[in-house]
């Protein structure tokens, strides 16, 4: 038994190639999200259509390029320049100052302002007009000194878990459970596939070892492997992006583990399925890979999907480690504040594994 | 020339052939849109909010109501202690808290100013963002509110002066994440299709052992390049088709732009996602490895491509790693000629540079293959 | 026959990897029309000099011609010329029989009457008609391999290099491969085999044994068995290692 595990050893070991990606992977993704990627705005390029080129819009101009949100790309003399430079596609936004701007604010008329967005990305263009509706609503507040509105109900805002809005901590507990899942099912299901592929699997099953043996032996590297990752992304996270560790390191290093067991059991079930290689590849990536990433409250709320989706998402069992890692690490509670979902996953461990079981019973029978 | 035509003959009967690609080549990515689309979205809706209302006054119940009625709020508790509130938090039960103190109602009749708390989980900082915003409007319109309502109780001092702020939303009035989300997965569905089963595909045979074989045929490199990557070209391309229709009729996002430029842009850029499934087969000696390779620079291209978040918004040393992204330029392109309806001249920029990318891509795969080691 | 025709001239032909030196100076020729083993034990070195007797594989110094066409500057030539089995299988699994003689008739520029003209014979002395469009996995080896040969043969090569052809076949059925490779010999095919069944160099015209990179012996089966006074080829292999055992511990 023991000389198996290192056979299985030396097999991925030796495989040079696929260990620098499988090692590489999580901290380049993690150093793009951490430093790249974000869903903030910033130096947003946009246009201005000035009828007063009076005070008023020349101070609001300056607010706006002050602010660090926006970066001015040109000057339109008429309406109709407007819509071919959205076309061309680099600026996202278009001010546009209606006539004696000025003078309407002194008189009591209406100083129009408008912002037009390029909408096709919604959200940016939300929050480009959010922004320039504020800074514009802020000038009106420097103009305005002496008058005070009454009534004010003053709404205090705390950040909870994540003061500084930093993007990196929603993506770190992302990333390690979509990398636990590659190396974890997806290479436990191709190593299972491949020595079946080879026929090398009736090789091993006639031995001396049990069958439950060998679907050990080929599991432990990986778990070994997994738990490394795990390791690294976490540390990364903590040392480079100061992500916080609230709660018990033990409860996490439990958890870690059980959903590596989870994912591993998903490997075998694929393998189990899968009669060559190539197609426990498929299966793995295009079964588990893409529905884990898009509906795992990863990188899109969940929240705000449809709800057929959102019943879909709670069978993929990285959502509830999302949500176990969200909770122990950014929120500190205590594990037993997490018992629906640790017990979750290890149901659905059990299940696979069960299938799994009586799958290859079957076919010794 | 017929050789590349009995290339093309067995692959495709190859492909074909293969029951288990099948569904992946058709089925897969067709569910796939349709599930990527509805689910990716950065809007935030449906945002669970619980309310500690200390105050217990008709104007405390007046706030509570707008936030009821709210669409993008969803109420999971309320009650009188922000410990319990704070525990449903910590639970994952509630995102947002708002704390109503007491003595609410009488700070803002008698001293006409009063105090609210927001607790926000911040963890998504970027919803967290929009949430906060969401908030703080209704809690300012419920403000404008009552200054109308009690407009005779209170003083003004001065005549205010106002501007008005208009915020118009053009190529997508409704502000439909989807009309943004679906050109772009549209495109990573097709790119998928090439750079994972085109390189696969030439490892495959390595693997096997008949990339040997066609090794000592008279077939030159440039045939057997062609034979392994025409067939996912035109497949790819068909895809799109099909995908532009589905984009049609379920979604109703039509092509606003020339149809014939999309094709153009895709067959290029085709070429360019080819060249680099081709340049990989030719470093990677099993299947396993090539599709790890292909992993891990579609997981780097996809996430850097403005698919989903913004390149404006990159450091600038990640904005010119971008450039080198073809994914980017599709993304670009699609969206514009689509939403938009730019023409060609419009795109001639990111086209030329893809013309580039794939001479020059192409170039490197080709000398990179070996016939004779 | 009379073999007077050099159809492939082997002159001090090297191949080293790094340090490691496979093919260490062969010199040899093969006649035209004659069958000619390669023998040796595994990893002698015979399939990396048979590498780059087919084009596959530069050399690293020596000459070689094959087919009269240079192995540094003319092996698209020497392709044209030559056909090949190889160890790990030719065929496509999933193509039928038929779908893989037309992709190997097609790709050495058959036209279509003569790959349907061919085909028909091919199936009919192979007796293989009811399966011809059933894919080749479904075929057990033997005829596997009976049917990678002739498909080898269908451009009408010159020599036809053959690489291991009866790996794991049994001794029936190896017999009757044999025969087909008489049969092509006989039609003025020269057949360049390598294997490591000592008894299959019985049947070649001329051996040769390689042990560790170099040319021990080279001769027909006949002479090399009374040159080491032994009654079969098994024993003159046997005979070689020991001797080249001796010279290593000297």
């Amino acid at each position: 038994m023991k000389g198996f595990i290192i056979k299985e050893f030396f097999h991925i070991f030796r495989d040079r190639r696929s260990l620098i990606i499988l090692f590489g992977m999580p901290i380049v993704q993690i150093l793009l999200f951490g430093f790249a990627i974000t869903n903030e705005i910033r130096n947003v390029n946009i246009a201005v259509l000035d009828k007063a080129r009076d005070e008023a819009s020349e101070r609001i101009i300056e607010k706006m390029l002050a602010s660090g949100y926006f970066v001015m790309n040109g000057y339109l003399e008429t309406e109709d320049e407007i819509e071919p430079i959205f076309r061309k596609g680099k600026i996202k936004a278009v001010v546009v100052f209606g006539p004696d701007l000025d003078r309407n604010l002194t008189a009591g008329g209406i100083a129009p302002v408008q912002i037009i967005a390029d909408a096709t990305d919604p959200n940016t263009a939300n929050t480009i007009a959010a922004y320039a509706a504020s800074i514009v609503r802020d000038y009106q507040a420097d103009i305005n000194p002496n008058v005070t509105l009454p009534l004010e109900t003053i709404p205090e805002v705390r950040m909870l878990y994540n003061p500084e809005l930093k993007g990196v901590f929603m993506f770190i507990p992302g990333t390690m459970t979509i990398i636990l899942m590659l190396v974890s099912a997806m290479m436990t299901s191709i190593s299972i596939a491949r020595e079946k592929e080879m026929g090398t699997m009736e090789v091993l099953l006639v031995s001396p070892l049990k069958p439950v043996q060998v679907v050990a032996g080929k599991v432990l590297p990986y778990i070994l492997l997994s738990s490394i990752n795990a390791t690294v992304i976490l540390l990364l996270g903590y040392f480079v992006f100061r992500m916080p560790m609230q709660g018990s390191l033990l409860a996490l290093m439990g958890t870690t583990l059980l959903f590596i067991i989870t994912t591993l059991s998903l490997g075998i079930f694929i393998s189990t399925v899968a009669q060559t290689q190539q197609m426990a590849m498929m299966m793995s990536l295009i079964g588990l890979m893409l529905p884990t990433i898009m509906l795992s409250g990863f990188v899109f709320p969940i929240d705000s999907m449809p709800w057929p989706l959102r019943v879909l998402s709670n069978i993929i069992p990285a959502k509830w480690f999302i949500l176990i890692l969200k909770g122990l690490m950014l929120k500190g509670v205590s594990i037993t504040y997490l018992w629906k979902e640790v017990l979750i996953l290890i149901m659905m461990t059990l299940a696979l594994i069960g299938i799994s079981v009586k799958k290859y019973a079957i076919r010794l029978a | 020339m017929k050789t590349i035509f009995h290339l093309l003959k067995k692959e495709f009967r190859q492909i074909f052939r293969n029951r288990a690609m099948l569904p992946i080549l058709f089925v897969m990515p067709a569910v796939q849109l349709l599930v990527l689309s509805f689910a990716a979205t950065f809007e935030v809706k449906n945002i669970s909010l619980h309310i500690v209302d200390n105050d217990q006054s008709s104007l405390s119940r007046d706030l509570t109501q707008k936030f009821l009625v709210s669409d993008h709020f969803k109420l999971t508790g309320i009650s009188f202690s922000s410990d319990e509130a704070l525990d449903d938090m910590q639970r994952h039960n509630t995102d947002v808290i708002l704390h109503i103190p007491e003595h609410f109602e009488r700070d803002l009749v008698r001293n006409q100013k009063a105090k609210l708390m927001l607790s926000i989980n911040a963890i998504d900082g970027a919803a967290a963002a929009v949430e906060n915003a969401y908030a703080t409007t209704i809690i300012h319109d419920f403000n404008e509110n009552i200054r109308i309502r009690m407009a005779d109780q209170i003083s003004l001092t001065g005549q205010p002066k106002v501007l008005s702020v208009t915020q118009s939303f053009w190529f997508n009035p409704e502000l439909d994440y989807k009309t943004f989300m679906v050109p772009g997965i549209l495109v990573l569905l097709v790119t998928m299709i090439a750079i994972f089963l085109a390189g696969m595909n030439i490892v495959r045979e390595k693997e096997i052992g008949t990339l040997e074989q066609i090794n000592v045929t008279p077939i030159k490199k440039h045939q057997f390049i062609i034979g392994k990557l025409l067939p996912f070209w035109i497949l790819a391309l068909v895809e799109l088709g099909v995908g532009l229709i589905m984009c049609r009729v379920i979604f109703g996002i039509g092509v606003a732009g020339s149809i014939w430029v999309v094709f153009l842009f895709a067959a290029v850029y085709l070429l360019v996602v080819l060249g680099i499934g081709l340049f990989i087969s030719n470093f990677t000696h099993t299947q396993q490895q090539a599709m790890f390779l292909s992993w891990f620079f579609m997981v780097i291209f996809i996430l850097m491509s403005g698919l989903f978040t913004p390149i404006d918004s990159m450091p600038h040393w990640a904005q010119v790693i971008t450039e080198f992204n073809p994914v980017r330029y599709f993304v670009e392109v699609m969206r514009m000629v689509m939403l938009k309806g730019a023409q060609l001249p419009d795109i001639l920029p990111q086209l030329s540079k893809l013309l580039v990318y794939a001479l020059v891509m192409n170039g490197l795969a080709v000398a990179g293959y070996r016939k004779v080691a | 026959m009379t073999y007077s025709d050099p159809i492939i001239s082997v002159d001090k032909l090297t191949k080293k990897f790094g340090s490691f030196t496979a093919v260490n100076a062969i010199s040899f020729q093969v006649m035209k029309g004659e069958i000619f083993g390669f023998l040796g034990a595994n990893g002698a070195g015979k399939t990396t000099a048979m590498k780059i007797l087919i084009g596959i594989s530069r050399p690293t110094s020596g000459t070689a011609t094959v087919a009269g066409y240079d192995i540094y500057k003319q092996t698209e030539q020497i392709k044209k010329s030559i056909g090949y089995m190889s160890q790990r299988f030719s065929l496509y699994n999933d193509l039928t029989i038929k779908e893989n003689i037309e992709f190997f008739g097609g790709i050495y520029g058959l036209t279509s009457r003569q790959i349907r003209e061919k085909s028909d014979a091919l199936v009919e002395k192979l007796g293989l008609q009811d399966k011809f469009n059933r894919p080749i996995s479904d075929l057990p080896l033997g005829w596997k391999q009976k049917l990678a040969f002739s498909v080898a043969l269908l451009h009408d090569p010159k020599i036809i290099f053959l690489d291991e052809p009866t790996g794991g076949v049994d001794p029936v059925t190896r017999r009757m491969f044999w025969n087909m490779i008489y049969e092509a010999a006989y039609r003025g095919v020269t057949i360049f085999v390598t294997t490591h069944y000592m008894d299959e160099a019985e049947y070649c015209n001329r051996v040769s044994m390689m042990v560790d990179g170099k040319i021990e012996a080279l001769d027909s089966p006949a002479r090399l068995k009374e040159k080491f006074g032994v009654n079969s080829m098994n024993d003159v292999f046997v005979r070689l290692a020991r001797n080249q055992d001796k010279a290593k511990v000297q």
